[in-house]
């Protein structure tokens, strides 16, 4: 039986007036390394905890290859592993101890693979110390170590990176990355765009509960180019002119271009022989962080905007 | 986007089991089990030094008026002035934190991530409460047994009904009455661990277990509810009393066992559909 890691339709789930997470759909693919990317606040910790069982959702289900949580308990975790906000330990243990724990709960000789988790998240010379005197780095490999025991196909991590110092980011992508690349699927749940656009082929952008986009990050990326500032000796004869090969709009002093690059070379020319000089034509590349705010920020809250206008 | 083969269900999976080792370790790293177990010890050594160094004594107990003839009626008083709080107390100690400590450091996600059900989780901690209180009475009433035993000799035993019983049978009954007393025990357990579940506070239900216990002893001293006695859970506590006797009065202590069992199940009941069903949020 084949079956995708995660399939979620629909899910909502309210806390008394508010839509925590409303109507979500989700589909991450085997191998994909997938950014759940938001706001703090947009409902992505609240959707990961309904993927892992932990709240039950108002309305729709999700599935793990195929298993309900809601319907099958932990079985529908085998082969899956992950924590929501920062992975807790008992304090007055130390971390070894916290993986033999959790890996008694395993099972499927999950105490086996203790001390390789712990080589691969840096943690073997700290492991006999107590969890109450970890950093927050620390536990946070240490989640990531409790993760790996049970030897997962598909990973869920929720903001892996928040908290840590700038190295601690960078060892924590760095792992990540590696656990991609053994073939494990990840949903990686964050609010920072360069860590999304770093780590992840695919995203899913949500603001205040509701899916914005889902698809290919590229493709994200790619439908939002076309954009060009443009500043001429005389911006009233030129917008005229541009309106004829495209879009066109005035943005702080100058004028936004909307076209492909062969609407661009003809607008040139055009303004050249109509005696308008060109100061600047320059292409616009939309990060993921501009798409990011767009989408979160703007009028798409209110789901007045439609979505391919957001991306351009 | 591609699918893939479905990571087998495991057949060989952990269970209640492994869940109570895990609980049991855990209550041996804090320093709360060792305050409740320490408090057990502590307890009898204080009375017993109490009663060598004043001529005073409980008044109105039973086997108070031969708590110095024998060591055995030592743990048989220790049994009864422990009813009133210092047990029940010691009980919710474990019982009213099992669940709600986890609740308030987010360890429940971890263990609920795991390959374990819900229900293994929760009984393993039943167990595991159980397991303490049991070895909370087991401590309280061998400390007093011993250190009576050392000062005033462990002479023949008056029992409630008057009758002299040799050191051996003395024996026996005390632990065969602990066994009786572990009844009302339990029960104060689960009720502890109800609260434990739905306050989601460690603190707020310890001291409501206990303001339960104290609340049923408040109706027990009310003689115009004196009809309700023989169903308080407070009324329990005195049931060990019928094993001192001779010949052995049974009847309280069946009560005390489906009566105990009407405060227990139900608690323990809410408190599974609870924790089966509820959400964990927060930490």
């Amino acid at each position: 039986m084949d079956a995708l890691p995660i399939e979620a339709r629909g899910l909502v789930k309210r806390y008394g007036e508010i839509t925590a997470v409303d109507h979500v759909d989700l589909t991450v693919g085997a191998g994909d390394v997938y950014g759940y990317l938001g706001p703090n606040g947009a409902g992505k910790t609240t959707s990961l905890r309904m993927l892992l069982g932990l709240i039950r959702p108002d309305e729709g289900s999700a599935r793990l290859f195929g298993r309900d949580p809601q319907l099958e308990g932990a079985r529908a975790l085998d082969g899956v592993a992950g924590f929501v906000e920062a992975p807790r330990f008992y304090p007055y243990l130390s971390g070894r101890r916290n993986l033999e724990l959790v890996a008694a709960l395993d099972g499927d000789g999950a105490e086996r693979r203790i001390g390789e988790a712990l080589d691969t998240v840096d943690l073997a010379d700290r492991a006999k110390d107590k969890v109450g005197g970890y950093s927050h780095g620390m536990r946070q490999r240490l989640g990531i170590a409790g993760a790996l025991l049970r030897a997962p196909r598909l990973l869920l991590l929720d903001e892996p990176t928040t908290g840590l110092d700038p190295a601690g980011m960078r060892d924590m992508r760095a792992l990540i990355r590696r656990l991609a690349d053994q073939g494990i699927t990840v949903l990686l749940s964050s609010h920072l765009m360069g860590e999304v656009e770093e780590l992840c082929d695919r995203v899913a952008i949500v603001g205040s509960g509701r899916v914005l986009y889902e698809g290919a990050l590229d493709e994200l990326i790619a439908g939002a180019a076309g954009r060009y500032e443009l500043r001429t000796t005389d911006d009233v004869y030129a917008m005229e002119i541009a309106t004829r090969y495209g879009e066109v709009s005035e943005s702080g002093g100058a004028l936004v271009f909307r076209g492909d690059a062969q609407a661009a070379a003809e607008l040139s020319v055009a303004l050249g022989v109509a005696g308008v000089g060109i100061t600047a034509l320059v292409p616009q590349h939309a990060t993921l962080e501009e798409l990011f705010f767009r989408m979160t920020e703007g009028p798409a809250l209110n789901g007045g905007r439609p979505l391919e206008e957001v991306a351009r | 986007m591609t699918a893939v083969a479905v990571p087998a269900i495991r057949t060989r999976r952990p269970g209640v089991g492994a869940v109570y080792r895990w609980e049991l370790r855990k209550l041996l790293a804090q320093k709360r089990t060792f305050i409740g177990l320490g408090a057990a010890f502590a307890v009898p050594l204080i009375f017993v030094i109490g009663l060598l160094t004043s001529d005073g004594g409980p008044e109105e107990l039973p086997f108070s008026a031969f708590v110095r003839d024998t060591g055995f009626a030592v743990p048989l008083v220790a049994l009864a002035f422990g009813a009133f709080w210092l047990l029940p107390l010691l009980t919710a100690l474990v019982a009213g934190d099992i669940v709600a400590t986890e609740d308030q450091n987010g360890t429940l996600k971890t263990i609920l991530t795991r390959s374990v059900e819900r229900w293994h989780v929760f009984a393993g901690k039943v167990l595991a409460a159980l397991t303490y209180t049991v070895a909370v009475l087991a401590i309280y009433v061998a400390v007093a047994l011993v250190a009576g035993g050392l000062f005033w000799g462990f002479d023949p035993l008056t029992t409630l009904s008057g009758t002299q019983i040799g050191p051996g049978r003395a024996l026996l009954l005390t632990g065969l009455g602990t066994l009786a007393y572990l009844l009302p025990m339990s029960a104060m357990a689960a009720i502890g661990i109800l609260l434990s579940t739905l306050t989601r506070n460690s603190a707020a239900a310890v001291v409501g277990t206990l303001m339960v216990s104290i609340f049923l002893q408040i109706i027990d001293a009310i003689s115009a509810l004196n009809a309700l006695d023989p169903y308080l859970l407070s009324t329990q506590f005195n049931a060990w009393q019928g094993i001192l006797r001779e010949p052995t009065d049974w009847d309280p202590i069946v009560r005390s066992a489906w009566v105990c069992a009407l405060y227990a199940l139900p608690a323990l009941g809410w408190a599974l559909t609870r924790f089966l069903r509820r959400d964990v949020a927060g930490g």
